[in-house]
């Protein structure tokens, strides 16, 4: 007779269904750790993604030199137009380049619910500033008007803080702001901010320069260019950055800081469902050595021993894992605020579930099982057969 | 004395498993441990505030400057014992990683409102002397090895270009709350730099720091201040300094909330774990448990035997836990920098992790607990086979 190859995983699947208690248990452990895991990652891929969106692949953002963000720059009206006649950007409808002044300041507005206070970024654009911006689109209400003390709200402002509604006015900066829109940014950065008009924002902010301008090149490749150009000129010391690059070097301090805790956490909270697996597969081994004996005697062959505790094992991690990454799947459909460090202000993002999380959160689970289990396999592998078989 | 030593005999009968549920509890309860502190740290900035300050800033934001010319007003309103005032430096020292609060301060009037910096009076003197002078705290000088009369860059962000200072004076905290992870610099120094360059931004103001002889007079006075400069260009919002602290720890609630629910998480998850040991403990003694009971000894013996057994277990495991947290805590304020200016672990969170582990142990043996007080006397010796 040949000897049997491996142990079948209806077996496997089966020990685990006799002691249910012990393996929700024991799964139930895992599956908070991999959710913790999942939602952590998701929430750092969140923010990620959020701030990407918020570029567009073509534009570019003209800083000052070193400022970072966008509240700490300034550009002055001198420079402003200076930047408008160098070459390379694109001219729009009735041939005026795409070029957007804009004045971006932080306001203190109460939050829905708790009232406390939080930054709210406030933009100040033009005409070409909405057409650089081709992802934000009004869904109630219209526009501002260009030369009025009018405001549009992102989706998540309106959300997420108190009095901002159609309709309802903001009084800040001396005067008061009618909200006669509010937008959607396609989940991006934008989603956070209230937009107005650059000029009255000027006035009513008394302020005689601009933060930044952004600008749309005629040519994607044309970035290398128009940056020497600008960088070469002694009149201005200001940066440029592809728009995409620049805010994805806004959601760097805070996914990254979310991402680094959240991993540290995870990984200390797997020693706990380590532990978890590995009581339970010694308990396993143990209750069933005269079974393994048997198995033994049958000509099972130890490697095909070991594969089956293993196996078991990871059925049960990957349980867990299911189980926690089903959880962390439902936290899609929550939405999320916090401030980020980079600008300081307010910012909205959804907790973003990718394939790759999905691979590692189930990867994470498994390693926690192979941990858990391969010693207790081991010792079941390494039984002798009539040892065992006397063990009965 | 008997029982106790039946429930040790019991616990470690299983060494290997009673081992390893121990080493999850310790993971659990110092991981809760350190979560908790890393909370308590981000509101460190609120324990350490006075209540005889109060914060003015532009009720825009923050980020709006002030006037200076406001100083001499706000010091005339009845109630008000001293001003001082403050900007954000926001420089960054060699790299973005090296974090830590710069404040160009006027330095005779703020360090008079801020009596727990305790500093010598020779080196209050030098940083007064020197216009490039800066004074630091002793944990940030600690830890990048800075002495008296070093020189510190500083790469500016809000502030362009780079900025050279000298160290002057380095701050002790007057207890462990204090901050000793702050720079100050002149303020003048700032501002004259900001004239020459580019004239419009001198002579402002991030936030005053208004001293009050009364506590309890912090709200009427707020609202004279606030009054003062109502409907000017520059309105202004006044409120205590652990208001104003609290409004900044308020911006990240987010992410508290997050640190607050994973650590509960971290506790569920050695609660399973712990709950799967008495079961499957529960299950291997059901023959003894069902011997105990057919010598006569009441249902609630064999409860208690239970109990006791996961209790001691996580008592033990929680005591071990609390004990480690406090190297973990140490290393872990070592690796984070100046991210965490105080980080100690508090008696509330050694009390918390160990009401923590015990309520492990209880939740842990209540299903076995209660299964095994209903088990059938004949059943459970039948169990034998």
């Amino acid at each position: 007779m040949r000897p049997p190859r491996g142990v079948p995983l209806a077996y496997i699947a089966r020990n685990l269904w006799v002691r249910r208690v012990t393996t929700a248990l024991t799964a139930g452990g895992m599956a908070l750790v991999v959710y913790v895991f999942a939602t952590v990652l998701m929430m750092s891929e969140g923010i990620r993604a959020t701030l990407v969106a918020t570029g567009q692949p073509d534009n570019v953002v003209v800083l000052r030199k070193g400022a970072g963000a966008e509240i700490n720059s300034i550009v002055d009206r001198r420079q402003a137009a200076i930047i408008e006649t160098l070459p390379g950007i694109a001219t729009g409808a009735g041939g005026a380049r795409l070029v957007s002044r804009e004045p971006v300041v932080l306001i203190s507005l109460p939050k829905r619910g708790n009232g406390k206070a939080s930054n709210v970024t406030v933009r100040g654009t033009s005409p070409a500033g909405l057409q650089l911006r081709p992802q934000v689109q009004v869904v109630e209400g219209r526009m501002f008007r260009p030369g009025t003390s009018e405001i549009v709200a992102g989706r998540a402002v309106a959300a997420g803080f108190d009095g901002v509604g159609l309709g309802q006015s903001l009084r800040f900066a001396g005067r008061e702001w009618l909200i006669v829109g509010l937008f959607d940014g396609r989940h991006s950065g934008f989603d956070s901010e209230i937009w107005g008009d650059a000029e009255q924002m000027l006035q009513a902010f008394r302020r005689g320069s601009y933060s930044t301008m952004v600008l749309r090149l005629a040519d994607a490749d044309g970035y290398a260019a128009f940056r020497d150009a600008l960088e070469d000129d002694p009149r201005l010391s200001l940066e440029a950055k592809p728009e995409r690059v620049f805010y994805a070097e806004q959601s760097e301090a805070l996914a990254t800081f979310i991402r680094v805790l959240g991993t540290a956490l995870s990984v200390i909270f797997s020693i706990g469902a380590v532990v978890g697996a590995m009581i339970t597969m010694f308990a396993a081994v143990a209750a069933r050595t005269a079974e393994i004996g048997t198995l033994r005697a049958l000509g099972f062959r130890r490697a095909a021993v070991l594969s089956a505790f293993l196996g078991e094992s990871l059925l049960l991690s990957a349980l867990g894992g299911v189980l926690g990454l089903a959880g962390a799947s439902a936290m899609q459909a929550v939405d999320i605020s916090t401030t980020n460090f980079s600008t300081f202000a307010e910012l909205a993002f959804q907790f973003v579930l990718t394939p790759a999380i999905a691979a590692q959160s189930m990867a994470f689970a498994l390693v926690m099982g192979v941990v858990g289990g391969f010693v207790p396999a081991w010792r079941a592998a390494r039984l002798g057969i009539a040892e065992s078989l006397r063990a009965a | 004395m008997f029982l106790l030593k039946l429930l040790l005999k019991n616990a470690f009968r299983h060494r290997l498993r009673t081992g390893l549920t121990l080493i999850g509890l310790v993971v659990a309860i110092c991981a809760f441990g350190l979560l908790r502190t890393i909370v308590d740290a981000w509101y460190a900035g609120v324990e350490g505030s006075s209540s005889t300050r109060l914060i003015t800033r532009s009720n825009i934001s923050l980020t709006f400057p002030l006037p200076l010319n406001y100083a001499q007003r706000i010091r005339a309103v009845e109630g008000v014992s001293g001003v001082s005032w403050a900007n954000w430096f926001g420089g960054i020292y060699i790299t973005e990683r090296n974090f830590f609060p710069q404040f160009a301060i006027d330095g005779p009037t703020y360090l008079a409102l801020y009596p727990e910096y305790l500093l010598p009076d020779a080196q209050r003197n030098a940083f007064f002397r020197d216009r490039q002078g800066a004074v630091v705290g002793r944990k940030l000088a600690d830890r990048f090895g800075w002495k008296l009369g070093d020189p510190l860059p500083l790469r500016g962000t809000i502030y362009p270009g780079t900025w050279t200072f000298t160290i002057r004076g380095i701050y002790d905290g007057v207890d462990a709350k204090t901050d000793e992870n702050q720079m100050f610099v002149h303020w003048s120094l700032v501002s004259e730099t900001l004239r020459k360059r580019m004239g419009s931004r001198a002579d402002y103001v991030g936030v005053y720091i208004v001293g009050i002889d009364e506590p309890n007079n912090a709200a009427v006075v707020s609202q004279r201040i606030d009054a003062l400069f109502a409907n000017s260009l520059a309105e202004t919002l006044t409120e205590t300094e652990k208001a104003f602290q609290l409004a900044f720890v308020s911006m990240s609630e987010t992410i508290l909330v997050a640190i607050q629910a994973v650590s509960l998480i971290v506790i569920v998850i050695i609660m399973a774990v712990m709950a799967n040991t008495m079961t499957m403990t529960a299950r291997e003694r059901l023959a003894e448990y069902a011997t105990l009971k057919a010598l006569g000894f009441p249902p609630g013996f064999v409860v208690g035997l239970l109990f006791g057994e996961s209790l001691l277990i996580a008592a033990l495991g929680g005591v071990a836990g609390v004990a480690a947290t406090h190297p973990v805590a140490a290393a872990f304020s070592h690796a984070a920098g100046t991210l965490f200016p105080n980080f100690h672990v508090s008696e509330l969170t050694m009390a918390l992790q160990l009401v923590a582990a015990a309520a492990v142990g209880v939740v842990a043996a209540s299903w076995p607990a209660w299964r095994m007080s209903r088990i059938d006397i004949v059943q459970g010796l039948r169990h034998v086979a």
